[in-house]
């Protein structure tokens, strides 16, 4: 079960020789991850400020990199790749369903709710 | 085999599809739960903030304090350095996980004590972040309609409150419990009147209003100097100083209030993971595990902790990068 790690992170990309350097390795990637979070929120570049799907570019960046985050995470501290296919697609799968499905639900309607207060049938700037 | 032996195998439990043992399989459940629990809250927060999508307030104007450097414009440092600590004590977690498989006590005994003191630092670290967000540092005033209407000067940057206004004599005072009503009380009164304010805007022609409107620019919109004083005469109605669940000076009360309840819940998270890494250290350090053979408890422990990570991640992005 546990005992055997699988050692190979980006697709077999990096392999390491025992897991407590797979842990480092794993750290030194989700700190670099993280200072680009950081530069780029700070510097805020003109040119990711461009909508795209309704969001800023720089937004999706953000959601993109926080899912890789979340996914190494996942993956290498709580050994979701060393569990089985069956038990990693149950709780995978599942909260990544419903969560897709509540978070389309609920901006969807704050969307709708903010165009309901823009056209000016209701005020709020009084 | 026969056909017997077979369903026995089969229907009476001897089956292991998943290869994980019960307590672990418990602890993904309750982390699934509690994982859509967290996403319940972080999608609410979308939902008032495309509510608001024109009018919500910019997290880094927000979050620009960082412990003993004062008056520096540093935003998104801390939360970044809060961040870390948290990854870091995730990544001494998983050495003491490993650790135990090799039953190595001395080990696994460091390295959870490392990751108590770094959930630790991480709570310290949220408690001075509420603290600066309630005490905040501008004041602003409140609308009728529940606007924030905040200062700048003319070149944008902000005005604090006491910069231009000034205090005067007040006849209310607070009311206690003990004065009168004794069920009845009240907060803390604002520093200053409205009608205190609209005499320090009018006596100081370089102080110019900024309503929460953000502008093709993604700035918030600067009012024109006559435009500002009629806002604060004609629909000021309060002076806001810091936050808390009613009022906010940062803008729309429900960013304090979402700013508490998840920042608040995950920091209950934290805390209660600390206090299991403390039970569980101290079994460590008695022996428990290593009479039982197996250190499996510390890993389950370890699965809560970097859920706790994981969390926080998605917070990081969601309030303070987005």
């Amino acid at each position: 079960m546990a005992h055997e790690h699988k050692l190979a992170i980006f697709q077999g990309l990096v392999k390491f020789k025992s897991n407590t350097q797979k842990i480092w390795g794993v750290l030194i990637f989700l700190t670099i991850v993280t200072i680009i979070e950081v530069a780029l929120g700070i510097v805020k570049p003109e040119a990711l400020m461009a909508k795209f799907l309704g969001m800023k570019m720089l937004n999706w960046i953000f959601i993109i990199l926080t899912i890789v985050k979340a996914y190494y995470i996942t993956w290498d501290f709580m050994h979701m790749r060393d569990e089985t296919k069956a038990l990693r697609r149950m709780v995978v799968w599942t909260a990544i369903f419903l969560i897709l499905y509540l978070i389309y639900i609920l901006l969807q309607e704050g969307g709708y709710v903010f165009d309901v207060y823009d056209n000016g049938y209701i005020k709020k700037d009084f | 085999m026969s056909t017997a032996v077979a369903e026995g195998k089969t229907w009476g439990g001897g089956n292991q599809p998943l290869k994980a043992s019960y307590g672990k399989m418990m602890m993904w459940f309750f982390i699934v739960s509690d994982a859509l629990t967290f996403s319940g809250f972080l999608a609410a927060y979308g939902f008032s903030r495309f509510k608001f999508i024109d009018a919500w307030p910019i997290a880094d104007e927000v979050f620009t304090h960082f412990p003993f450097l004062h008056g520096v414009d540093a935003p998104m440092y801390y939360v970044a350095f809060m961040t870390f600590v948290l990854i870091m004590s995730s990544v001494t977690m998983v050495l003491a996980v490993d650790a135990g498989h090799h039953m190595n006590k001395a080990k696994v005994t460091i390295y959870m004590f490392l990751t108590i003191i770094g959930g630790l630092i991480f709570v310290g670290s949220q408690a001075w972040e509420w603290n600066t967000f309630i005490k905040g540092d501008y004041g602003a005033v409140q609308t009728k309609g529940g606007n924030i209407l905040q200062f700048v000067d003319t070149e944008g940057h902000r005005v604090a409150l006491k910069d231009f206004v000034v205090a005067e004599e007040k006849y209310r005072t607070e009311h206690n419990r003990k004065d009168g009503l004794w069920f009845v009380q009240e907060g803390t009164l604002p520093t200053y009147t409205v009608g205190e304010v609209v005499k320090g805007l009018e006596a100081h022609d370089n102080v110019l209003v900024r309503t929460q409107i953000i502008n093709e620019n993604g700035e918030k919109t600067v009012l024109s100097r006559a435009e500002s004083l009629r806002q604060i005469k004609e629909n000021g109605t309060l002076v806001v100083e810091g936050a808390n669940l009613h009022v906010n000076e940062y803008g729309s009360p429900l960013f304090a209030d979402f700013f508490f309840f998840i920042t608040g819940f995950h920091g209950f998270h934290v805390f209660s993971g600390v206090i299991i890494n403390i039970i569980i250290f101290f079994n460590v350090v008695l022996g428990t595990y290593e009479r039982r053979g197996s250190y499996e408890m510390v890993e389950k422990v370890g699965l809560y902790w970097h859920f706790v990570d994981l969390v926080w991640v998605f917070v990081f992005t969601f309030f303070y990068l987005v």
